[in-house]
């Protein structure tokens, strides 16, 4: 099935979790998650799990003001 | 210099200093230990392939210093609680400077969202440090539902303007004396820091002013000592404004007195 990380399309299995998609990515901690702009905590990450479309925000630290 | 509170924790310096925009990742952290600032504010992005967000980071942790994770750039309720969450997760603080913007030209805060994003944090365990205009029913509002800092512009957002509205910041501070007020975006000088100071409030929060000079690290230090300058004068309580002249140099005594 289809997903979005980042925006950028990815095919992976169904009834993938979200801390395999994140893997399989090659997420790198520190980071923060959010799918379909509801942020999903770390640990909840591992029985989360994915819909075709679903869109995920993975960020990370940067400057701010 | 004295120390000031933000929510229970005590502060001892008075300038709170961002990390974005610097020449070099290098000049940034001199600049940060330069200004001598106890707080330095973040943000979250898309994560990179490249190295350079890690870099980034581990400069900062290096740094020893309390981080501030911002909402920049958020236009929506829902986009400013969803990523003050995931600040909370990746830089474990309750603390969250809260950025709603209501306009694109001028990133001016819109003040219907900020209210209701705001209630939803504060509700939620967060310590809502808000970015608002200098609007003292708002600030009033944002203080009734429980936030104990408020920062009020002092100008748009990297204008360098400086304090555009120094009677509206001087009334918010004395309608609201309990609250801890930081003057947030819009200085240019270390001039509009310490009259940010002298007017009352308790500290400044800029990035820009001292990112974009022309030597930063100086300019950090130039900052620095205007924030104690600011404090201190406020703290001794300046003279009272006259309109008519009176000499400083005693008369009595004068030689040659009015002899013409």
């Amino acid at each position: 099935m289809k997903i979005v990380i980042n925006g950028q399309s990815a095919v992976v299995a169904e009834q993938i979790s979200l801390s395999e998609a994140l893997a399989n990515y090659g997420a790198r901690p520190p980071f923060a998650v959010a799918v379909n702009g509801d942020f999903v905590p770390r640990s909840q990450c591992e029985i989360k799990t994915l819909n075709e479309g679903d869109s995920i925000e993975l960020l990370s630290p940067i400057q701010g003001g | 210099m004295d120390s000031f509170t933000l929510y229970g924790e005590q502060i001892r310096s008075r300038l709170l200093i961002g990390s974005a925009l610097y020449p070099s990742p290098s000049i940034m952290t001199e600049s940060i230990v330069a200004s001598g600032a106890d707080i330095v504010t973040v943000s979250l992005r898309r994560q990179q392939s490249a190295q350079a967000g890690d870099d980034f980071w581990q400069l900062i942790k290096n740094t020893g210093l309390k981080v501030l994770p911002n909402t920049a750039g958020c236009h929506s309720v829902k986009e400013a609680v969803t990523l003050a969450q995931m600040c909370r997760e990746v830089f474990a603080t309750d603390w969250i400077k809260l950025e709603l913007i209501g306009d694109e030209y001028n990133l001016q805060p819109d003040p219907f969202a900020l209210l209701e994003a705001t209630k939803i944090l504060l509700d939620e365990g967060f310590k809502v440090l808000p970015y608002c205009t200098d609007d003292l029913v708002l600030c009033q509002r944002l203080a009734d539902l429980g936030c104990e800092v408020l920062m009020p512009w002092g100008a748009p957002i990297g204008t360098g303007k400086g304090l555009l509205n120094p009677y509206n910041l001087r009334m918010i501070r004395e309608r609201l004396p309990s609250h801890t007020l930081i003057v947030d975006a819009g200085l240019g000088l270390p001039s509009h820091a310490c009259q940010a100071l002298e007017l009352g409030y308790d500290a400044v929060l800029l990035n820009s002013a001292i990112a974009g000079a022309g030597c930063p690290v100086t300019m950090s230090h130039a900052f620095r000592s205007a924030v104690e300058a600011g404090r201190y004068s406020y703290l001794a309580k300046a003279m009272p404004e006259k309109d008519v002249a009176s000499p400083s140099t005693p008369t009595m005594g004068m030689p040659f007195w009015h002899q013409n």
